[in-house]
């Protein structure tokens, strides 16, 4: 901090108004003046024009007015928001526990590992860095009936029945999230294994001379001292399941959402809603229901995993 | 698990069979993990007669599909796009993400903590959610199809923010009061002194803006609606369409599209794993 006795420098200025201190202010708002204009213009305005717009019955082609609440009943009312709803808590219901509990086993034997361990982690890390749209169409590929596709292909010479994937009501969904869990499994093997290095060794000497076996002291230390990591994983990784697009637009281009609206989640009905039938209004209520929906999924998680101390 | 802990650094290696099943399972794990991305690779270079082939390593491998996809120019067109969009809002997030989190770190004035925590608060609010008044923003100045249209919601981010604040929180106020007094200006203090202090985290920031930037697909597929103008995943998702189910050139701009970044990351893996670790750990 500034001296507030230190003189002014400058005899030709008004020391008495140039001082240190406020030469220093004028530095700190010169700093943050684009930026604070920035998240002004791009951030918080749009934040409050997509609250309005969902109250509007806007179309692009005529001026909005205000229609209160009916974007939102309306919503409520359609079945196809309750289809989409039940797709988009699908994936999240599914992927997050397949996802974390995966990465964490991997994670747990990959820090064993000394021999090859860059070598096997880099295998683990590269679907991280894929372009998920590019990923999209070689798992698209793969679920393709015999014998175009590899996974049908490959059953087929164990004598096991062609499965339907991508083209099965059932299983549509399932299989975009297997692609969307293999995108994000590297990232959340990382993290854990920062995690667990970040554990201190002098817990698992003690552990070890009060005579824990491994299975104790992965119930008793680890799993408890990596409790901010996995919570931050459980949170960051539910909120890309709830965001899921990438995949299911590239997967299903022929029929989006499809087959018969069975993947569709909520992002892609948000993005059909605004920008094929351009009914930006409802579009944005549905914009704020997702909004709603990370919010409290978010808070509930935090609420339910804090630390009870 | 059957091993043995890692009692570590003392710990003598012995072989011991759990320890080898182990391994041999990671290693199967880490195969399928990148099956796709070989399948990908060896299929872009058969010809469509040997699509059905489904051998790793193409009989007669023939760059053909290469030379049929980049010919019409459209993929270098793409990639350019993509280079210059990801690299242009990189910078401005290593500029402004670390100017603000410098201010908010080091400086104390009144308002500070007001602004921190409006900035913070916009990590709440989904992009899906911001992208309708972005798009009549964009349609009102004229932004839809240029490259700014792309780029200008990503120039800063509050997690970028939220970062570099926690690292120059390290910074001891000693250096730059030191810098003060031997009179350099505020920005030279920050830019000369405070930033090369913080390439790590510096270049964890940049590292995952890039791939963000290089990977995004929802705001560039709403404001681009001219081929010229698509950025790589959007380019490669509407040239897949186009080539229906000729696999083996799908294929080919899936690979043209992730390789650059696969072999970037061979080159820097202990770069990037270290900053993907500081970036996750610390925001």
């Amino acid at each position: 901090m500034m001296e507030p006795g230190v003189p002014d420098r400058h005899p030709d200025r008004p020391r008495t108004f140039w001082t240190m201190r406020r030469r220093q202010l004028l530095w700190v708002w010169g700093f943050l003046a684009v930026p604070v204009l920035f998240y002004g213009v791009i951030r918080f305005y749009p934040t409050g024009q997509a609250f309005w717009l969902s109250l509007t019955d806007w179309d692009l082609m005529s001026d909005p007015s205000f229609i209160g609440v009916e974007n939102y009943t309306r919503l409520f009312a359609d079945p196809q928001f309750g289809r989409v709803f039940r797709n988009t808590f699908a994936y999240l219901i599914m992927g997050t526990p397949i996802s974390l509990i995966l990465s964490f086993i991997i994670a747990y034997a990959l820090d064993r590992v000394r021999f090859g361990h860059t070598f096997l982690r880099a295998l683990y890390f590269l679907p991280f860095i894929t372009t998920a749209a590019a990923m999209a169409w070689v798992w698209r590929w793969f679920y393709q009936p015999a014998p175009i596709g590899v996974i049908n292909d490959f059953l087929s010479g164990f004598g096991i029945p062609q499965m339907a994937f991508l083209n099965s009501t059932t299983w549509a969904l399932p299989s975009i999230m297997v692609t969307a869990i293999w995108a994000g499994l590297g990232f959340q093997i990382i993290i854990f294994m920062a995690g667990l290095r970040a554990i201190p060794n002098t817990y698992y000497e003690a552990a070890r001379i009060d005579g824990l076996g491994d299975w104790a002291i992965l119930r008793r230390i680890t799993l408890p001292l990596l409790k901010p990591t996995t919570v931050f994983l459980v949170v960051f990784s539910s909120i890309g399941f709830l965001r899921i697009f990438d995949q299911v637009y590239n997967m299903t281009t022929n029929d989006p959402g499809g087959p018969l609206g069975s993947t569709k989640p909520l992002v892609l009905m948000i993005y059909q809603t605004a920008f094929s039938s351009y009914q930006m209004g409802y579009a944005a209520a549905q914009t704020v229901v997702l909004f709603t929906i990370l919010l409290v999924v978010s808070l509930l998680q935090l609420w339910v995993l804090r630390e009870r101390t | 698990m059957t091993t043995a802990p890692t009692a570590p650094a003392l710990a003598m290696p012995r072989i011991r069979p759990g320890r080898i099943v182990i391994w041999t399972l990671l290693f199967l794990g880490g195969v399928i993990m990148v099956t796709p991305l070989i399948f990908m690779f060896s299929t872009s270079l058969k010809t469509a007669g040997q699509v059905y082939d489904l051998r790793m390593i193409p009989a007669a491998p023939t760059l053909d599909n290469y030379i049929k996809v980049l010919s019409d120019g459209r993929f270098l067109r793409w990639f350019f796009n993509s280079t210059i969009i990801a690299l242009t809002v990189t910078l401005s997030n290593v500029f402004f993400d670390s100017l603000v989190g410098y201010t908010l770190a080091k400086f104390r004035f009144r308002g500070r903590y007001f602004v921190f925590l409006a900035i913070l608060s916009t990590l709440m609010i989904p992009t899906e959610m911001l992208v309708i008044p972005w798009y009549l923003m964009s349609a009102e100045f004229g932004w839809l199809n240029s490259y700014w249209g792309i780029m200008f919601p990503g120039m800063m981010t509050a997690f970028g923010t939220f970062l570099m604040k926690q690292f120059f929180e390290t910074v001891p106020d000693d250096f730059l009061e030191a810098a003060r007094i031997d009179g350099l200006n505020e920005f030279t203090i920050w830019w000369r002194i405070a930033m090369p202090l913080v390439t790590p985290a510096l270049s964890a920031l940049a590292i995952f803006t890039f791939l963000g930037n290089w990977t995004a697909f929802f705001w560039p597929l709403i404001v681009t609606t001219s081929q010229e103008l698509y950025t790589l995943p959007i380019g490669l998702s509407s040239f897949a369409v186009e080539q229906a189910i000729q696999w083996e050139m799908i294929m080919t701009g899936a690979s043209l599209a992730t390789l650059p970044t696969l072999l970037v990351f061979l080159l820097l893996q202990r770069y990037i794993v270290r900053g993907v670790m500081l970036a996750g750990l610390k925001g």
